[in-house]
């Protein structure tokens, strides 16, 4: 049998849980302060504005695009490579006044005044400056909508302090992935944004296994304390963390290094929140039920009763 | 413990991922480059249209692959993409301006396979590129027209009822008549009341005035009417771009969705789509002096316009005509090869014109272009604000009395024929504006496809030779279930007509595929366990699927209600992922679960084993 982690005994997890705490903590304030500071790096989705793909058939001098560009009026435009050299992205802010829907199409046109060779029209988009509120706005609820489904979810499975913990764990999450991308000041898109709700999927989907081996374990082994019970029940769904996590995190590099620059984003995200969401499901949600003083108690299951059980059988 | 599943269960297990397979088939067979030609008014598409197209293209040297006449469209297959410009040219010619001809990529799926409905999964326009717009209609512009042509009645009426006002205005979405007298107030009063449906009558007898309310009902059924009309007419304009499955749809309250697949000539698609446009014809005013009028003495009941390449003109503020009645507009040349705009108006609209111009002859008439373009500044409301911009497009002498088909002349080749194609696709009642426009080139969507499928072959692989590492030969049971999930979710994908694949969609085939061995991981795990704890190797299956179930159960149950989340609140792209991430939890459920037990029993169950190959 092969095994990444041999073992039969109880691995002392829960011994390191105050200083795994801090760092999460830490970790988790540093992000909201890095939120607050540096904010997100809001993608066209978001902000509203133009954004032009264009290929050339040599690698693109960006100078020259500058200069084309700013001859034209669009001074304000960001040019930069875009997965080969000869890509480049174009991006424009919001203008006021301008019939905006027309913006890419004058830009390729003055490319191909400047440069007498094909360039090619890859991707254009335009979106609205309200339409990025709305995205936001939508972007936010359905962060919201999610959690508390999933609270909502967790809480009737199973018991209130577990869910908590699974919901703290939750949160830790994506605070984290979005303070990553924070931190590094990664464009946050729409499918960055799709990426974050699935990591909230993936690590709820961790931390249920581990929450469910939890109440097991208190139930079958009535003499253990709260924190032996957890060690056990961590130690016994180690592997199977681990190797879930390995498989995804696997499928995850081949989307970050073969899908395109176009899914970059999204395959970043993912990967964080994977491994975030993979050391949250062991330390986080159990810590934070421990915190609440979960115990045996809590976790047997309540007796059906029986409809009519209280009332004498008809003579 | 004997571990046997009954013949009946795998039967089924077998057809299921058989039947998945069949409808998984058609996305290996690829596509056509097609021509696809549809009837536009009045003609009709059948066998001697067929037989027209056909000796057309034999004439230029194509040879089609092939003809087919399907649901009153023709479908024409060409064996390369450079043949399939040309053979639209031709077509085009040959059937003249009552025939839609779109280029399309039309599947090449068999025969045999089409019969049972099977077809490939539809692809998003981040794979196949095309156009998204997303548009949104001025709604108070809609509601501001009906109260306008509202008050034109009210007007009209009165004056032939001989009830003497003093004033008719619009005050938002009221009409207010401000009678002279108390004996016209109480004429105006009991005339007006219930007259109009979907106006309320607020009566104000100490200032005699009048006010009849839109009602909210009335209201309501404007801005549909604003809505479902601005539908019609992006179907007609797309019609007139000659675009192979568009899709048209409302969006919330007040904005529709356009989808083009295909369009290449993105310039050409917005501008006939976004811009609004319609026509009044007003005489011009050639009794007063035009240079009194520029230095502000503007005569009344006139009023002085722009003219588009020329000097201003100063014209009566009547309309003879507006858009609406506009039937056809074509463009035809003249004896000196000049373009012209040759319009059809419909019975009232011919009327009106004939009234106008029967004492008119030899009068200049002017055609008034009307504009409304958005300013990007919204009211209070958020709603957007247009500007109108008038002008004067042509000025013409009217040469004889007009009736319900006449044309105007001296207007370029191009002006006349997008005028022409605006006239055409009718009047707008509301103005619309582009608020999103997503266009993705061809030659990227295919890029996307590739690297979106290498990225799922590589993954798979990647994936595979763990499984069978870690776990020997239950990693390869967990294999064939993964392969069987793969196939079922191409196959439900092709099956269900909504669902669409996009490139977030395949990254989600991708996750899916990372994640669905997940289920086999707890069971095998506890597999393990239960042999740890000596457990004879039957009763370690039977208890490590039994005791796992659940737990895979509520882990899939709450990644189901993030992709839920995600399918209702996401846009295209978006929903792609949404719909591939919770198809893919449903059916790895079924292989990992289901599937792989069927394989585990029918190896190992219903033997002695000392140990199991896990």
């Amino acid at each position: 049998m092969q095994e990444i982690i041999k073992t039969n005994e109880r691995l002392p997890f829960m011994r390191f849980r105050g200083i795994m705490g801090i760092i999460s903590i830490i970790l988790v304030v540093a992000s909201i302060a890095s939120l607050s500071v540096n904010k997100l790096n809001f993608g066209l989705d978001f902000t509203g504005g133009t954004l032009l793909e264009v290929g050339f058939e040599k690698p693109a001098e960006l100078n020259r695009v500058r200069t084309a560009l700013d001859d034209k009026g669009f001074g304000d435009a960001v040019v930069q490579n875009y997965g080969t050299q000869e890509d480049i992205l174009i991006r424009l802010e919001p203008r006021e006044g301008v019939k905006a829907e027309q913006l890419g199409t004058d830009i390729l046109d003055s490319l191909r005044a400047e440069f007498e060779q094909t360039v090619e029209m890859r991707r254009i988009e335009f979106v609205g400056p309200n339409v990025g509120d709305e995205f936001i706005e939508q972007g936010g609820l359905a962060m919201l909508t999610a959690l508390i489904c999933i609270l909502l979810y967790i809480a009737m499975r199973f018991e209130w302090r577990l869910a908590v913990g699974a919901v703290a764990a939750l949160a830790h999450d994506v605070i984290l992935t979005l303070g990553l991308f924070s931190i590094l000041g990664l464009e946050f898109d729409l499918t960055v944004l799709a990426a974050l709700l699935a990591v909230i999927g993936y690590s709820i989907n961790d931390t249920v296994v581990v929450c469910d081996r939890i109440r097991e374990t208190f139930r079958k082994y009535a003499k253990l304390t709260p924190i032996q019970t957890v060690n056990r029940a961590l130690t016994d769904t180690l592997s199977r963390t681990l190797v879930t996590s390995l498989t995804t995190i696997l499928v995850l590099l081949t989307l970050f290094f073969l899908g395109g620059p176009l899914i970059h984003g999204f395959a970043t995200a993912l990967l964080f929140g994977v491994v975030i969401g993979t050391y949250s499901s062991i330390y986080i949600a159990s810590t934070v039920a421990l915190a609440f003083g979960v115990s045996r108690d809590d976790l047997m299951p309540t007796e059906v009763e029986k409809e009519g059980a209280d009332q004498d059988p008809l003579p | 413990m004997l571990n046997k599943y009954p013949l009946w269960k795998n039967l089924l297990i077998i057809f299921i991922v058989l039947v998945a397979a069949l409808y998984a088939l058609p996305n290996i067979y690829g596509e056509d480059p097609a021509v696809q030609v549809s009837a536009n008014r009045n003609a009709t598409i059948d066998t001697s249209t067929m037989d027209r197209v056909k000796s057309s293209l034999e004439n230029v040297g194509i040879q089609a692959k092939s003809i087919a006449l399907e649901e009153e469209q023709l479908l024409v297959r060409l064996n390369s993409d450079d043949e399939q410009l040309k053979a639209r040219e031709t077509i085009l010619d040959s059937l003249g301006d009552n025939y839609i001809v779109a280029l399309n990529l039309a599947p090449a799926t068999p025969e045999w396979l089409k019969s049972v409905g099977a077809q490939p999964m539809k692809l998003g326009l981040d794979l196949r590129g095309g156009v998204h717009f997303l548009m949104e209609i001025d709604m108070d512009e809609a509601v501001r027209k009906i109260v306008d042509g509202m008050k034109d009645t009210i007007r009209t009426e009165l004056r032939e009822e001989r009830i003497r006002y003093s004033a008719v205005r619009v005050d938002d979405t009221t009409v207010e008549v401000e009678l002279r007298t108390d004996e016209a107030y109480a004429e105006a009063a009991s005339y007006l009341d219930g007259r109009y449906q979907g106006y309320n009558l607020v009566e104000d007898e100490e200032n005699r005035l009048l006010q009849l309310q839109m009602s909210d009902q009335k209201l309501a059924e404007t801005r549909d009417y604003a809505v479902s009309q601005n539908i019609t007419i992006m179907r007609n304009r797309v019609n007139e771009l000659g675009v192979a499955e568009p899709v048209i749809q409302r969006q919330g309250s007040n904005r529709i969705v356009v989808e083009l697949p295909g369009v290449q000539d993105t310039a050409r698609a917005k501008e006939i789509l976004g811009a609004t446009a319609t026509l009044e014809f007003r005489m011009v005013d050639s009794e007063n002096d035009i240079r009194d009028a520029q230095n502000g003495r503007v005569p009344f009941g006139s009023e002085l316009m722009p003219m588009r390449d020329g000097p201003q003109q100063l014209l009566k503020e009547d309309v003879i005509l507006t858009g609406d009645h506009i039937v056809n507009a074509g463009v035809g040349y003249d004896e000196y090869n000049r373009p012209q705009v040759n319009i059809t108006l419909d019975g009232a609209g011919g009327n009106k014109m004939s009234m106008a111009t029967k004492d008119n002859v030899g009068q200049p008439m002017a055609t008034v272009f009307i504009e409304y373009k958005a300013t990007d500044e919204r009211d209070e409301k958020g709603n957007l604000q247009f500007t109108k911009n008038a002008e004067v497009i042509n000025v013409a002498t009217i040469q004889s009395r007009l009736g319900s088909s006449f044309r105007i002349t001296g207007v370029g080749a191009n002006e006349a024929q997008n005028l022409a194609l605006l006239l055409r696709a009718g009047a707008l009642i509301a103005p619309i504006q582009i608020v999103e426009e997503r266009t993705v080139g061809p030659s990227l969507g295919q890029q996307n496809i590739d690297s979106g499928t290498q990225a799922i072959f590589w993954g798979f692989v990647l994936v595979l030779a763990f499984m069978v590492v870690y776990y020997k030969k239950f990693g390869l049971v967990a294999n064939c279930a993964l392969a069987a999930n793969l196939i079922l979710i191409i196959g439900v994908m092709s099956m269900i007509p909504g669902a669409t694949l996009t490139l977030p969609g395949m990254a989600g085939i991708v996750l899916t595929v990372g994640m669905a061995v997940d289920a086999n991981v707890l069971i095998f795990e506890r597999i393990r366990e239960e042999i740890k704890a000596k457990r004879s190797p039957q009763q370690a299956i039977h208890h490590g699927y039994d005791s796992a179930l659940s737990t895979i159960a509520d882990a899939n149950v709450t990644t189901l209600i993030a992709a839920l989340i995600l399918f209702a609140i996401g846009n295209g792209p978006i929903k792609g992922f949404a719909i591939t991430l919770a198809i893919g939890i449903i059916t790895s459920m079924f292989t990992a679960i289901v599937g792989t037990r069927a394989i585990v029993n029918s190896v190992w169950g219903g033997k002695k084993l000392s140990k199991l190959p896990i």
